[in-house]
């Protein structure tokens, strides 16, 4: 691999910078602070050029020039008027301003989430969890899908028992929720292992860059490489 | 009643004339359904189309006309988007060869692609909105004219006070992650009510209170939500407006930067609660390394497990958006919790005869009411 002196210096930058942070798996030192506060810093700059040039300039300037017609100006001038009340909180006397830009964004937010949870999260489930009793059976090879769906289905309702907070989890009803709360931590378990799993493939990944580019820019640095 | 059946007749006879009888092509313009207008659905079928011809489909708005796909199939669908949906349009299917010779041509009737005030496919979203709203609604009235709901103990916010109490013995700071999703994030917005009843307790015990946030809003609301709980408290002095503070937008950059409080400031309590993703274990672990008492909270399924891992106690799910009724213990919250719970007995009960429904008359369509919305 060819590698240019300038993209040697950005290499090793890159793997200096990741066994800088590593080194917090020691414990914190003036090397990991230094990498730490260069990348809050250079990520907070990053995202207020991006917010400028992704959010701002197309959705506020390029878009006012587009406009054309009252709803068009109103759906940018809204956004921005919210905006400005928001930068009121600079001015203590009228600082209240921006609640209203604040309990506008909440309140949308919980809102329109309310309607995709409830779509989603619950009406959906049920439809998923009652799916596999439309085609039950219990000949040719059905019996294990068959099985399968009253677990499901059990394991549903015991969990639904866990999260019922008007009563205690007492005698026969606690038995359902402990039930539920196996479930739950069964669930967590598989998620745990197959999480852990991509974690280890992103590390796979960093060393293999510190091997593979790293070292190689280094010893293009130090003039033993091509 | 005469009416009726003619209507039925009429209604029975549709989908015959929809079809074509046999060897002829069929090109069909359609609205697209309870969508908010601007679409138009094209289907077309042409039997027996020669190898060497291939089909252009043409859109005809007012005088103009213009191409808008070229296909060799014979059969097809397509969408045809971002029209005006008070225009009237047709379209013209054309079977042309290499050279450009039209061979046949179909026409479409005019259509408009209108906008549909109702979607009618999410009537049981709707339903079921109104049912929970009205047990919530319902629980919540009952809670104020002073019926007592009880709630079951949880753990984790049992010992909230416990964090608190520890580190104001300790001299210590206590640590505040409210996630790293925006305002907009419902789960931000359930660690932000929590972040209240903590910086309540704080107030009362005079204990240090750090929170490092990763978005403007949240830092804006959160800074609302702290002081007004501080004035609630009587403390208006304690409070200042540092204890919540901005670190950075990016995810890792944010991490680093909250392991590097942990690491040097040495919290003896830290609360997570809100939307987590990758960075739950790396501050879940570096909490637990400096030995601080760790109350998480997230209703993120694929990041629970690492809290339930590293943390002492965790909010599961929707123990989190219960977890400011169970701390603040107002009526109307305790409420809207019970109108909750009902809600999850409704759902259960669904699933119940749901599930025998759909055993028994398969036929009856129950998956299908939940399955295919929207």
């Amino acid at each position: 691999m060819m590698m240019t002196f300038a993209g040697a210096i950005g290499i090793f930058l890159a793997g200096a910078l990741t066994l800088a942070i590593f080194s917090f798996l020691y414990k914190d030192n003036p090397v990991y602070k230094f990498a730490e506060h260069l990348f809050i810093g250079t990520s907070a700059g990053y995202w207020f050029v991006y917010n400028v040039y992704n959010v701002f300039w197309p959705n506020v300037i390029v878009a006012w020039g587009e406009a054309e017609g009252f709803w068009a100006y109103f759906n940018i001038v809204m956004p921005v008027l919210l905006g400005v009340f928001m930068l009121m909180r600079l001015i203590p006397s009228i600082a209240w301003i921006s609640r209203w830009a604040m309990a506008f964004s909440v309140g949308m937010s919980v809102g329109f989430s309310i309607i995709m949870e409830l779509q989603t999260n619950i009406l959906q489930q049920i439809g998923a969890t009652l799916s596999p009793f439309a085609s039950l059976h219990f000949n040719n090879g059905g019996t294990a899908a068959a099985v399968n769906a009253i677990i499901i289905l059990l394991a549903v309702l015991s969990a639904l028992v866990y999260f019922f907070f008007s009563k205690e989890h007492t005698g026969a009803y606690g038995h359902v929720a402990k039930v539920g709360i196996w479930v739950l931590m069964i669930t967590f378990g598989a998620s745990f292992g197959y999480t852990v799993m991509a974690r280890i493939s992103l590390l796979i990944g960093r060393v293999q860059f510190l091997q593979e580019e790293w070292w190689v820019a280094i010893k293009h640095l130090i003039g033993l490489g091509s | 009643m005469k009416r009726l059946l003619v209507i039925l007749l009429f209604l029975s006879v549709i989908p015959f004339s929809l079809q074509a009888q046999e060897g002829e092509a069929i090109f069909i313009a359609e609205d697209v359904k309870y969508d908010s207008g601007g679409s138009i659905n094209l289907i077309w079928t042409v039997p027996d189309l020669e190898q060497n011809l291939i089909l252009e489909i043409f859109r005809v708005f007012g005088e103009t006309e213009g191409k808008i796909i070229q296909t060799p199939d014979a059969s097809g669908r397509f969408t045809d988007r971002n029209l005006d949906y008070k225009g009237s349009y047709y379209y013209v299917l054309r079977a042309v060869n290499p050279e450009g010779e039209i061979f046949q041509e179909w026409t479409t009737e005019t259509i408009i692609p209108a906008a549909a005030w109702f979607d009618w496919s999410k009537l049981i979203v709707l339903i079921a909105l109104v049912i929970i709203f009205a047990l919530i609604t319902h629980y919540i009235k009952a809670a104020k004219r002073g019926v007592e709901f009880t709630i079951r103990k949880i753990p984790a916010l049992e010992s909230v006070d416990e964090a608190i109490g520890r580190a104001t013995e300790m001299g210590k700071p206590i640590l505040f992650v409210p996630g790293i999703m925006d305002i907009d994030d419902v789960q931000t917005v359930a660690g932000i009510i929590i972040l209240g009843e903590v910086a309540s307790k704080t107030a009362a015990y005079d204990a240090i209170l750090n929170v490092p946030v990763s978005r403007s809003m949240v830092m804006s609301t959160a800074r609302e939500t702290v002081k007004e709980s501080y004035l609630k408290a009587g403390r208006p002095d304690a409070f200042n407006e540092n204890m919540i503070h901005y670190l950075t937008d990016d995810q890792f950059g944010y991490v680093s930067g909250v392991d590097g409080i942990m690491a040097r400031e040495k919290p003896a309590a830290i609360f997570m609660l809100g939307t987590f993703y990758a960075e739950s274990l790396i501050l879940a672990e570096t909490g637990n390394s400096i030995g601080a008492i760790q109350i998480a909270g997230t209703a993120m399924p694929s990041q629970l497990p690492f809290f339930i891992a590293a943390c002492d106690y965790t909010l599961i799910g929707e123990e989190l958006y219960a977890a400011s009724a169970y701390l603040s213990h107002q009526p109307h919250m305790l409420g809207a919790l019970k109108g909750q719970d009902m809600a999850k007995l409704l759902i259960m009960v669904i699933l119940i005869i749901g599930t025998i429904l759909t055993l028994l008359f398969p036929e009856l369509g129950i998956v299908e009411l939940f399955a295919n919305i929207g």
